[in-house]
């Protein structure tokens, strides 16, 4: 339905639905963005396979994975924004809560305390990649914008919390992708650019402080960027590597499961963190734009759904949550290219692991429910 | 939300928003933009470049582990060394039937047939230039074996590497403890840095305490692969004098033990088929110079690799030869307690030297009927403090007992080093119990069971009821007689030894106090009452004392596993060999200048004169030079 601009309802009379557009329409599914995550996952597939080293069974895992994933973002479409909104404070409490029991009874894994079981394992902070968005658009929903002073502090706060209990696990990628999520519903907001400035001038304690938060591993990985060539055996090795494997690729790549780099070893978590060096090295510069090209289209219509979105709450957080896929790509093609510190953050939708493809994908599910909910209000 | 907030403008809100996202937007492109320009200047500026080095990357960088520093007696003897193994590898992108080649080497015995499904899947999960292990150590006939059928078998091959071998094997398992291949678990302690191509790790005794020192640091070195990945020789490669440096890896460091081997050997050979523990300590340093648990299993099984089934018969043997009775086992003490006892009686004035005992085998506290049994029915009749330690006598014990009150027992026995862990430096102990009124408020949760009864104390004077020891407090509490209450940790590790400079290093540590009875009377009195317990005319282990060329001084134990009711009498025939007493000694030697202080547990062993006064008896004999077995 469409509304006239008179703001009275007018009935739309397009062609007959054939069944599939039927089928869409009915689940809310957005089909542009669809398709184009379709897109990213087909073209990651494609990739994982060669960069798992042609292993059937770690490729159907993952095939498996992302059929869930599809599940998980069909069940959050079907979920109306106004019911996301009133259950949002109380989501937020919930993950705090298994935040703080991660760190006190959390399961011990490679050096990091970042599992709960409770019959099955998961990650808590995975709830918070939501629930931080949620809860700032859920505050400034009945407040006026853009925020005063008084309500940003409130939010640096809600925001603050659990990245703390997060980058204590330790675990500082999904730390800063959770405060980016948070700091972006805040700017989207409207936040007055002196306060704006006033805060990236705060920020270098604030760095000073992450600093300290860091693991010597983590300390090592920024040392490491200024010269990587100073540790070849140890942590300059991954940047190295990776910077070669992109750079032999050229322009039209060595072709599909052919990149040496990949195949022989030489690239470190070539189906994880590092998968985009996998496909710089095999598919070649055409490639990697291909698959950028397709994060900007996706990105930009999840802005498009945010721009359309018809309340506060709806719109900040469809703004966050494309924004934040955003931070998500860039952090880690920067990282693989050697641009940024070696940050554990995969490669959204392509990188080998399920738990965050799950989540970024109940977050694309919340996308196509704000598009498809949209409340009827007169401009 | 309240009447006085501020209304929402919807339409300013939703333009500043679309404001905001213009700017985030162009924001977001721009950093894209980067990536692209990043991009573009590694696969298209720099393309020839990095072409280069991704075919210059046939020279791949591998780790070197460094050789793990060895482990030795107080005289240089070798506990632990490495020695080259074969084992045999193969490469499946070279064979073209995986499953059937391993059917025939498995037929040639090879390999173990139950390994063929996970090796199959090994070698399908990994890369397929990468090689699969299929047994860790080949033996020379195996290998002799294999030589001759080798063209039969291609992309299997023999690799050598050291493994952990340990000469004396079972005699020092509990002592140097063994190597493991590192476990997941490990690499959490572990810096993984230090330990990438490192496939084995301290687990237990002093291969896990001094594990940083022994494991030393790895190199690395650049190593040429053909276009398979699969290594060649530098030589034979054109790029092969083009290669950077390598970092040759840094030993680890000898350590050096203070145990005596021949005496480790001795007293294994000693508490061989029977189940406990012989500890032995030189009184002046705190050195271990035997540290016996028994039954003992073979450490090299551990280090070579052993199937579940060899580990699960281990584990679940009933008579634990993985468990450590010599730090970890809990004993009643028994009558081992005494001379401390006596020496806290003189000390708080409960008793004197003089005063005489009636025993009649049996004791009662006052206005009660139970009837505390001495160990020989008919009584010891008159005794004295001295001849209640040589006779070993209970009753003077039980009458004395409530004098000294549980709290001061707890407090002097404590000061021997009882009821708390020693400080041994490989770590791992049980710390035992003294009780007192205060442990046993805080033992029990009901109110009743709180309450200390007075003949709880008369039973803790024999070393029953709750009090427990280990074999290593023993004999360092013997140790501590033995110097008139000077005081040392025990430690098995004397010093490390570098292996590249030969320096050595020593920490000998903080001792700790010295127990507090300054009376030299007191002293002189109570050793020489051990001194009649062997060689004394009614001494109680006066036969294991019999024919010494120097003097020793000892105290028998003997602890009830289970309780006789009032009027039962205790038969040894007729009761299972589990459910008998355990026998325990400790003895120091020579009596005039000791040095050598031992305790020796035999669990089931019946009487502590009988069974374990011999046996300290041959350790004290070999120490002293003085052995029907003393090396030549």
């Amino acid at each position: 339905m469409r509304v006239s601009s008179t703001g009275k309802f007018v009935a739309q009379r397009p062609a007959p639905l054939n069944q599939f557009t039927r089928l869409v329409r009915s689940l809310n599914i957005d089909t542009p963005l669809l398709i184009g995550l379709l897109l990213i996952l087909g073209v990651g597939l494609v990739v994982l396979y060669s960069a798992v080293g042609e292993n059937l069974r770690l490729w159907l895992n993952q095939l498996v994975r992302l059929c869930v994933a599809l599940f998980v973002m069909l069940f959050f479409t079907q979920l109306s924004p106004d019911f996301l909104r009133r259950w949002t404070p109380w989501g937020y409490i919930l993950g705090c809560t298994l935040l703080v029991l991660v760190l006190v009874v959390g399961e011990v894994s490679q050096g990091a305390r970042r599992w709960l079981d409770f019959g099955i394992r998961f990650q808590p902070s995975e709830i918070m990649k939501l629930a931080v968005p949620m809860m700032a658009a859920w505050y400034l929903h009945e407040r006026p914008v853009p925020p005063t002073l008084r309500h940003v502090m409130t939010l640096l706060v809600l925001i603050i919390l659990p990245t703390i209990l997060i980058a204590r696990q330790p675990d500082l990628g999904t730390a800063l992708l959770i405060a980016a999520s948070g700091f972006i519903v805040i700017i989207l907001a409207g936040l007055p650019l002196r306060l704006l400035l006033m805060l990236l001038v705060l920020a270098a304690p604030g760095a000073l402080l992450l600093w300290h938060f860091m693991q010597d591993y983590q300390k090592q990985r920024v040392l490491t960027l200024l010269n990587p060539e100073a540790d070849p055996l140890g942590a300059g090795y991954n940047i190295i590597q990776s910077k070669i494997a992109i750079g032999s690729g050229g322009l039209f790549g060595k072709g599909w499961t052919n990149g040496s780099q990949a195949q022989l070893e030489f690239l470190p978590e070539r189906d994880t963190d590092f998968i985009f060096a996998v496909m710089g090295e095999e598919l070649g510069l055409l490639g990697v734009l291909t698959l950028i090209g397709l994060y900007i289209f996706v990105i930009g219509r999840g802005l498009y759904i945010a721009i359309q979105a018809h309340d506060t709450y709806s719109r900040l957080l469809a703004g966050s949550i494309s924004l934040t896929f955003f931070v998500y790509v860039f952090v880690n093609t920067a990282m693989v290219t050697g641009l940024v510190p070696v940050v554990g953050i995969p490669l959204p939708l392509v990188s080998f692991g399920g738990t965050s493809m799950v989540t970024l994908m109940a977050g694309f599910g919340i996308l196509m429910a704000i598009n498809s909910h949209r409340k009827l209000l007169p401009h | 939300m309240d009447l006085l907030s501020p209304i929402k403008d919807h339409h300013r809100e939703r333009q500043l928003f679309i404001a905001r996202v213009a700017l985030l937007s162009a924001g977001s492109l721009l950093l894209l933009a980067i990536v692209i320009v990043r991009l573009v200047q590694l696969q298209v500026l720099d393309y020839e470049d990095f072409a280069a080095q991704s075919q210059g990357n046939r020279v791949r960088i591998e780790p070197v582990p460094p050789i793990r520093g060895l482990i030795f007696d107080r005289n240089g003897r070798v506990l632990a060394e490495n020695l080259p193994a074969y084992q045999l590898e193969m490469i499946p992108e070279q064979i073209d039937d995986i499953d059937d080649t391993l059917h025939r080497l498995a037929a040639l015995g090879l390999l173990d047939a139950l390994d063929i499904p996970r090796l199959t899947q090994l070698a399908e999960a990994g890369p397929r230039f990468k090689p699969v292990t299929l047994n860790l150590q080949l033996s020379d006939e195996e290998i002799a074996n294999f030589a001759i059928q080798r063209p039969r078998f291609p992309g299997v091959d023999f690799q050598p590497r050291l493994v952990r071998h340990y000469p004396h094997g079972e005699a020092v398992a509990h002592a140097v403890g063994y190597v493991g291949a590192v476990s997941s678990r490990d690499l959490e302690r572990l810096e993984p840095s230090r330990y990438t191509g490192t496939a084995q790790t301290g687990k237990t005794g002093v291969e896990l305490t001094v594990e940083s020192t022994l494991h030393g640091f790895p190199g690395y070195r650049h190593v040429v692969t053909n276009a398979l990945g699969r290594t060649v020789l530098a030589e034979a490669s054109e790029s092969g004098d083009a290669l950077p440096a390598d970092a040759t890896p840094a030993p680890g460091n000898n350590v050096i033990l203070s145990l005596d081997l021949d005496l480790q050997l001795l007293a294994t050979e000693l508490m061989r088929d029977r189940r406990g523990s012989a500890v032995a300590i030189d009184p002046w340093s705190g050195d271990v110079l035997a540290l016996v648990s028994a039954p003992s299993f073979d450490p090299n099984l551990f280090a070579v690799g052993m199937s579940g089934a060899e580990f699960a018969e281990l584990q679940n043997d009933p008579d634990q030869p993985l468990f450590n009775r010599a730090t970890r086992g809990t004993y009643p003490p028994g009558s081992t307690i005494k001379p401390m006892l006596a020496l806290a009686a003189l000390e708080t004035g409960a008793t004197n030297l003089t005063r005489k005992t009636m025993c009649r085998g049996y004791f009662r506290l006052p206005n009660t009927t139970h009837r505390y049994r001495d160990w020989k029915p008919e009584g010891h009749g008159e005794v004295v403090l001295h001849d209640a330690i040589e006779q070993s006598c209970d009753v003077y014990f039980y009458e004395i007992s409530t004098a000294i009150g549980i709290d001061r027992m707890h407090d002097y026995l404590e000061m021997f080093g009882l009821g708390r862990t020693s400080g041994l430096d490989i770590g791992g102990e049980s710390s035992g119990l003294v009780p007192s009124r205060d442990w046993k408020r805080r033992a029990f949760r009901n109110h009743a069971d709180q309450r200390w009864f007075q003949g709880e104390t008369v039973i803790a004077s024999i070393g029953q009821g709750y009090m427990l020891a280990t074999p290593l407090q023993l004999a360092s509490a013997a140790a501590t007689l033995a110097t008139r209450g000077v005081r040392h940790r025990p430690r098995l590790i004397t010093a490390t030894e570098d292996v590249v400079t030969g320096e050595r290093a020593r920490d000998p540590g903080e001792p700790p106090a010295t127990v507090d009875i300054d009376n030299d009377y007191y002293w002189s009195s109570i050793l020489d009452a051990m001194r009649a317990v062997m060689h004394g005319p009614r001494g109680t282990a006066r036969a294991a004392g019999s024919g010494a060329s120097y003097r020793m001084a000892g105290k028998s134990g003997t602890a009830q596993v289970f309780s006789l009711a009032q009027e039962e009498e205790y038969d040894e025939d007729e009761i299972a060999e589990r459910l008998r007493d355990h026998a325990l000694f400790i003895a120091f030697a020579p009596f005039e200048r000791p040095s050598i202080a031992v305790a020796v547990i035999v669990e089931n062993g019946s009487s502590g004169s009988r069974t374990a006064a011999p046996i300290a008896r041959a350790i004290l004999d070999q120490y002293l030079g003085f052995s029907k077995y003393a090396r030549k």
